[in-house]
């Protein structure tokens, strides 16, 4: 195994391990950390495959924005966190049968699917992978349109959420 | 070398992880947790095979940045549904809000 | 060549190929050797700037300051460190063991994180990342994770209040810092920190001096220190989110929290003063060092200088401050620079320089103007007479 494959493999079980956590745990702010944790490991994979702005993008957007705003929002409903109801309803098993067989399906596709093994292409290393993204996301050929409807989202989910939060009063 | 198979088979665990707590936990905001997991095995798959298949094209980062500002809008408005939700209720457990179930 | 790191990096490359290392494993203990000499050097240097810190507060305040132990007191802060490692190290009942002791540790890795990206002289940089800016905003994210760990973990009521100013406080001022980072890289056509000093021919506090004020405001805010000292005002919430926190786990919020005032101070001279530029350096790369470390300490001291000439914002008003005013600013800041960076192409350095002061000045003053009418309408309508409650007038009744 060369040293490439040994660090996906402890970064994968960290990965997984902590998302195990985060469906275990009982007390909810642990299970945001444990998040922080998992979100963490997909950061070092984007960063395996050349992707280091998504990997920095990924810190900042889901550990800085995300999991910061739900430790917040656990906090906010605070007699909850110490909460000792059962964690899971009615219907775990089934869940649990339901996960287990999506992950056996999809397993079972990857390894009868010929492309799975192939090894990643040689990146062009003239090419700026972050001025080729920043062009592609603001070229009229690109995906600007996508781009422009994603800023438009994020405006309508601010102003949505501020109106539902608001504590009119 | 890492064959592309390994990256797909973490992120279906990943993927599944998030589905069981989506199914099986019963507070909302864990569900949450939850749907972010799958969100990011989602993203792990997309840049995956823009490394393996077609780095020339760069859509499948394009695709995780967009997958980004959903997730953002997302969390925003759903933490926003469940703080209003506990404003009313004293609860965020999933099975207690089902006012609408009739 | 008078380059000594890259001399003795080269030499022990040699050495350890000479072993018959293979070069990945020489290169992995290279770095590792790299990471840790930076790393001790901080520490050391955190060790002197609490002196620093008390004789420049000990000036501002018209006192001596520590002048004691060593000539000038220079070695009080090492009996500071000698009294923080020997006093009891309490965990208070009902904490999570855990995240309470990970949240110091982690405090202080970050600020130790951010020094990976700033280039320290000619050609030596931790690690020349070509995402370097997002990079420090990342690091600055997890820096208020642990500062939400430390409130949350410490099971008491002060702490959590200290954790949640910091949601409400460094999330906030995030955003004009962003965008007030965004200007170096839109001149330096890079987000690359190394780029970036290599590309200020001029000084991008000259082109650029509102970003460079914005990016100070907010960092200040970032640290936590006054004027925005909300999350550990002692005043009001006792000491915060490090409330319960003694001996050396203090230290290391303190040591973390100094050390974070100069590297805002050495992000600040990479990105508008020029970083290690200076005269002389393409001959004695080593010169750079001290030209970094020169700008370094002079904002360290602008920092110092805020903290101990102003007062403590009120909450209501550092959150209308950073969404009504900063961020606003920030943003038009940003499209302004843009255009008139697009329409001097091609022009001579002088007036290039010229018309971006020129600009930021008009864009700033007119702020402050608009700032300012606000400030009046709001002070007449505070100042006017309220409706004042008073207990009914018994209605005296004549005895005739």
């Amino acid at each position: 195994m060369t040293p490439v494959q040994i660090l996906f493999i402890l970064v994968a079980a960290v990965t997984l391990g902590a998302a195990l956590m985060v469906v275990n745990a009982r007390n909810l702010v642990h299970a945001a950390l444990w998040l922080i944790v998992s979100f963490g490991g997909v950061a070092v994979f984007y960063a395996m495959l050349n992707a280091g702005f998504l990997a920095v993008a990924q810190v900042v957007i889901y550990i800085g924005a995300i999991a910061i705003l739900m430790i917040f929002a656990i906090m906010m409903t605070r007699n909850v966190a110490g909460d000792s109801s059962p964690r899971f309803n009615s219907s775990q098993i089934i869940g649990l049968v339901l996960a287990l067989a999506l992950f056996a399906g999809l397993v079972w596709m990857t390894l009868s699917w010929s492309g799975a093994t192939t090894t990643p292409m040689p990146l062009d290393s003239r090419a700026d992978p972050i001025s080729q993204l920043g062009s592609a996301l603001v070229s009229p050929d690109g995906y600007v349109l996508a781009f422009e409807l994603a800023s438009i989202l994020l405006l309508g989910a601010l102003v949505g959420a501020l109106m539902i939060a608001w504590d009119r009063k | 070398m890492i064959p592309l198979s390994w990256y797909l088979i973490f992120a279906a665990a990943l993927f599944s992880i998030g589905l069981f707590a989506v199914l099986a936990r019963r507070n909302a905001i864990v569900i949450l947790m939850g749907i972010e997991l799958m969100l990011n095995a989602v993203n792990i798959n997309l840049v995956a095979f823009w490394r393996y298949v077609n780095p020339e094209l760069i859509a499948g980062q394009v695709f995780a940045v967009m997958v980004f500002a959903v997730a953002a809008a997302e969390v925003a408005v759903a933490l926003a549904i469940f703080i209003s939700i506990y404003r009313r209720r004293r609860s965020v457990s999933a099975d207690e809000i089902d006012l609408m179930k009739w | 060549m008078s380059d000594p790191v890259t001399i003795i990096a080269n030499w022990l490359e040699g050495l350890l190929l000479g072993w018959g290392l293979s070069p990945l494993l020489a290169t992995i203990i290279l770095n590792a050797i790299g990471i840790l000499v930076m790393a001790a050097l901080l520490l050391v240097l955190d060790i002197f700037l609490v002196w620093v810190e008390r004789k420049v507060v000990a000036r501002f305040q018209d006192r001596l300051g520590p002048n004691r132990l060593g000539p000038y007191g220079l070695i009080q802060p090492i009996a500071d460190v000698i009294k923080l490692l020997i006093k009891e190290d309490i965990t208070p009942r009902g904490a999570d063991r855990l995240v309470y002791n990970l949240a110091p540790i982690l405090t202080l890795a970050t600020v130790l994180l951010l020094w990976a990206v700033i280039p320290i002289m000619p050609n030596v940089v931790g690690t020349d990342l070509n995402v370097g800016i997002l990079y420090l905003v990342a690091v600055g994210a997890i820096a208020t994770l642990a500062i939400i760990m430390a409130g949350w973990s410490s099971n008491n009521k002060y702490a959590l209040l200290g954790a949640f100013r910091t949601v409400a406080q460094m999330i906030s001022y995030e955003v004009p810092m962003v965008i007030a980072l965004l200007i170096p890289v839109l001149l330096a056509r890079s987000m690359g920190v190394s780029d970036i000093v290599y590309s200020q021919e001029v000084w991008y506090i000259l082109v650029a001096p509102a970003a460079a004020l914005i990016f100070l405001i907010s960092s200040i805010a970032e640290i936590g220190r006054a004027p925005f000292d909300l999350v550990e005002a002692e005043s009001e919430i006792v000491a915060g989110f490090h409330i319960e926190y003694t001996g050396m786990k203090f230290g290391l919020f303190y040591a973390g929290e100094l050390l974070h005032a100069l590297t805002i101070g050495a992000l600040f001279a990479a990105l508008f003063l020029g970083g290690w530029s200076g005269p002389g350096v393409q001959a004695v790369p080593v010169l750079g060092v001290f030209y970094l470390l020169i700008k370094a300490f002079f904002i360290y001291w602008v920092i110092m200088w805020i903290k101990y000439s102003l007062p403590r914002i009120r909450i209501d008003h550092m959150l209308n401050f950073n969404w009504k005013f900063l961020t606003p600013l920030a943003l038009v800041l940003l499209l302004a620079t843009a255009i008139a960076d697009k329409a001097l192409e091609g022009s001579t350095t002088v007036v290039y320089i010229l018309v971006m002061l020129g600009l930021n000045i008009v864009l700033v003053l007119g702020a402050l103007a608009l700032a300012r009418g606000y400030a009046s309408k709001e002070r007449q309508r505070v100042g006017e007479p309220k409706p004042v409650a008073r207990p009914p007038q018994p209605t005296v009744i004549e005895q005739s």
